[in-house]
């Protein structure tokens, strides 16, 4: 009876419902910020949900093609530098797993759905990094388009996300520095090292563009994202001052960019780019790029593998909490 | 050294490898026992970062990914000073010493030479080498010899979280599970062999009276330390023979070969660049 009493009275909007909407919409249209505690729309939940756990996701999965090089890098310093950019990855995953709690969605069922192939994480994680002057690609390029996505992140609605988004992008403009300075030594460097520069550039320049997601016409999640104060600007805006800004940095790099149609439109204000390979995003995204089968048999494996140290963590934990409880 | 400021951008103003490398170009002299005493030192840590570093990405929990990559990145510093310093007697920079040295050249123990295993072993090889090196920086930092004492003082202050990360591992590991027990318990017999080679004198160590630590004399404070995590875990130090090693560390197990190979590829494939 009581359960029934219950389930008729969810099914209309309660007085707390109305009046927690009515706070939610005020935070809104004042841009100031929802926390954990506060109503939110069951929808805008969902799309925190999706949304950071899907970054989480990205910065896990993205350890890996840096971490295929921690064993070979051509100097103690740089396999330091390089440990330690791998390692703020995992940082930024746990944080992120830790916001994205706080909307009550544990990590182990966030986890879950990665491993399950029903969460999605950034498609560029999805190309292989075949040569040392990859980590210098993936540091200027993908942690750049990463950045010009994530700075307005620090402004997002939800507190626990924009304030996690401080601190990552703060390491994130660290990790893209040195992935600029990896190209320019190599770019410096002797011939070989310069052309290994050159083909990594080429080969991240468009997936890297792709990472700001499908041009304005051709994204459904975004208007309603941006009426919540969680995007701030629109994927073509963002992909396109990032256009500006890598094409000014790579003069400095002494190397160029494998798109001849780079112009500034004096009338909109964007720079505009080469035509995108959209079939090719689709295809990745659908699972079928070059490491996609590989990346998750590694994070399959790993959780796997670590499944015994788990359980003897937790068993460990218990026996001393029964014995804390006997004494 | 006045006229700098006293703050340095640097984690907890901690000696450097650039600051080894800054003593070397002012021209500090290193003789040929220290190096090749630092060169040992050096090796240990260097082979163990490249060990640990393949864990990054594989680890059983995400946390774990970051003590592992954390504690390869202590050893690399380690690695990096000692290496510097050592290098000063021939004129040899760190990356000339990781890079190009062959399997003759390097001077690593058998034990941080051996596979990764599952994470039992990796566990088992940690707690060994941790608490043997704990032991062995606590007396360094005495060392006649200033650089070093410097690096030692450095090194021990992070060697003090290995153990400890070591340790607790060893006793969830040891006190979880059966299937944790039965792991532990296989990488300890596995990497036991290997154990004694860290306390074996030789006549480089007689040579440097007050420089180096005598190994032979951090076996029984190991034994102890060992013995009592063991027994806290429910397990026992393994009853096992010593495999024939060399205390001079010139030979080496049939693993670092292909550890090299993988390490120093990239580099050698490009002489006389930089990266």
């Amino acid at each position: 009876m009581a359960v029934q009493t219950q389930a008729t009275l969810q099914a209309v909007p309660s007085a707390e419902d109305e009046a927690g909407q009515a706070y939610f919409d005020k935070i809104i249209a004042e841009d100031s910020r929802i926390e954990p505690a506060d109503w939110m729309p069951e929808k805008y939940r969902k799309t925190l949900v999706r949304q950071m756990s899907q970054h989480a996701h990205s910065e896990i999965i993205g350890m890996q093609p840096e971490a295929n090089w921690i064993t070979r890098a051509p100097s103690l310093k740089r396999k330091a530098i390089l440990m330690a950019k791998v390692q703020d990855e995992a940082g930024h995953g746990l944080y992120l797993y830790s916001a994205t709690e706080t909307l009550g969605t544990p990590r182990d069922v966030l986890n879950q759905q990665l491993l399950e192939g029903k969460a999605k994480y950034s498609s560029i994680f999805n190309y292989p990094a075949n040569s040392w002057a990859d980590m210098g690609a993936i540091g200027w390029l993908v942690d750049g388009a990463a950045i010009a996505n994530q700075v307005p992140l620090c402004r997002a609605s939800y507190g626990p996300y924009g304030r996690a988004m401080v601190r990552i992008c703060k390491e994130e403009s660290f990790h893209q520095r040195q992935g600029f300075e990896i190209l320019l030594e190599l770019s410096n460097g002797t011939p070989a090292q310069k052309q290994m520069a050159q083909d990594a550039v080429n080969r991240f320049y468009a997936p890297a563009l792709m990472m700001f997601g499908p041009t304005d016409t051709d994204s459904p999640n975004s208007q309603q994202s941006m009426a919540w104060n969680i995007k701030r600007f629109s994927n073509d805006e963002l992909r396109s001052r990032f256009v500006g800004m890598i094409q000014e940095q790579v003069k400095v790099l002494g190397l160029t960019l494998p798109d001849d149609k780079i112009r500034y439109n004096e009338e909109t204000g964007m720079w505009e780019h080469g035509e995108l390979d959209w079939d090719e995003f689709h295809e990745v995204l659908a699972g079928r790029g070059p490491c996609n089968a590989q990346r998750m048999e590694r994070r399959r494996e790993a959780h796997e593998n670590g499944a015994w140290v788990r359980e003897a963590a937790a068993a460990y934990a218990e026996k001393k909490a029964q014995k804390a409880q006997v004494a | 050294m006045s006229g700098e400021s006293a703050t340095r951008i640097t984690p907890g103003n901690a000696f450097r490898p650039e600051d080894v490398a800054a003593q070397v170009a002012q021209g500090l002299q290193v003789g040929e026992d220290v190096a090749e005493y630092a060169l040992r030192l050096g090796d240990d840590a260097l082979i163990l970062a490249q060990r640990l570093g393949w864990w990054i990405s594989r680890a059983p929990e995400l946390e774990e990914d970051i003590a592992l990559g954390n504690i390869a990145l202590d050893q690399i510093g380690h690695a990096r000073s000692f290496l510097t310093y050592a290098g000063a007697a021939w004129g040899k920079s760190e990356d000339d010493l990781a890079y190009f040295r062959g399997e003759d050249g390097f001077r690593s123990s058998y034990l941080v030479e051996q596979p990764n295993g599952d994470f039992g072993k990796t566990i088992a090889r940690q707690l060994v080498i941790s608490v043997y090196q704990h032991e062995l920086y606590s007396r360094l930092v005495a060392s006649t010899d200033a650089t070093l004492a410097a690096v030692a003082a450095k090194a021990l202050k992070e060697v003090d979280y290995h153990r400890d990360h070591a340790k607790q591992w060893t006793l969830r590991l040891g006190d979880g599970t059966e299937e944790s027990n039965r792991r532990i318990t296989a990488g300890l017999v596995s990497v036991w062999p290997y154990v004694d080679q860290l306390f074996q004198d030789d006549e480089l160590i007689e040579r440097l009276d007050g420089v180096a630590v005598r190994p032979s004399e951090l076996r029984e404070p190991f034994d102890a330390y060992i013995a009592a995590v063991l027994a806290e875990a429910g397990l026992e130090v393994p009853q096992v023979p010593n495999a024939m090693t060399d205390k001079s560390r010139r030979r080496h197990s049939e693993h670092l070969g292909y550890l090299l190979a993988e390490m120093q590829v990239l580099a050698r494939e490009h002489p006389g660049a930089t990266w």
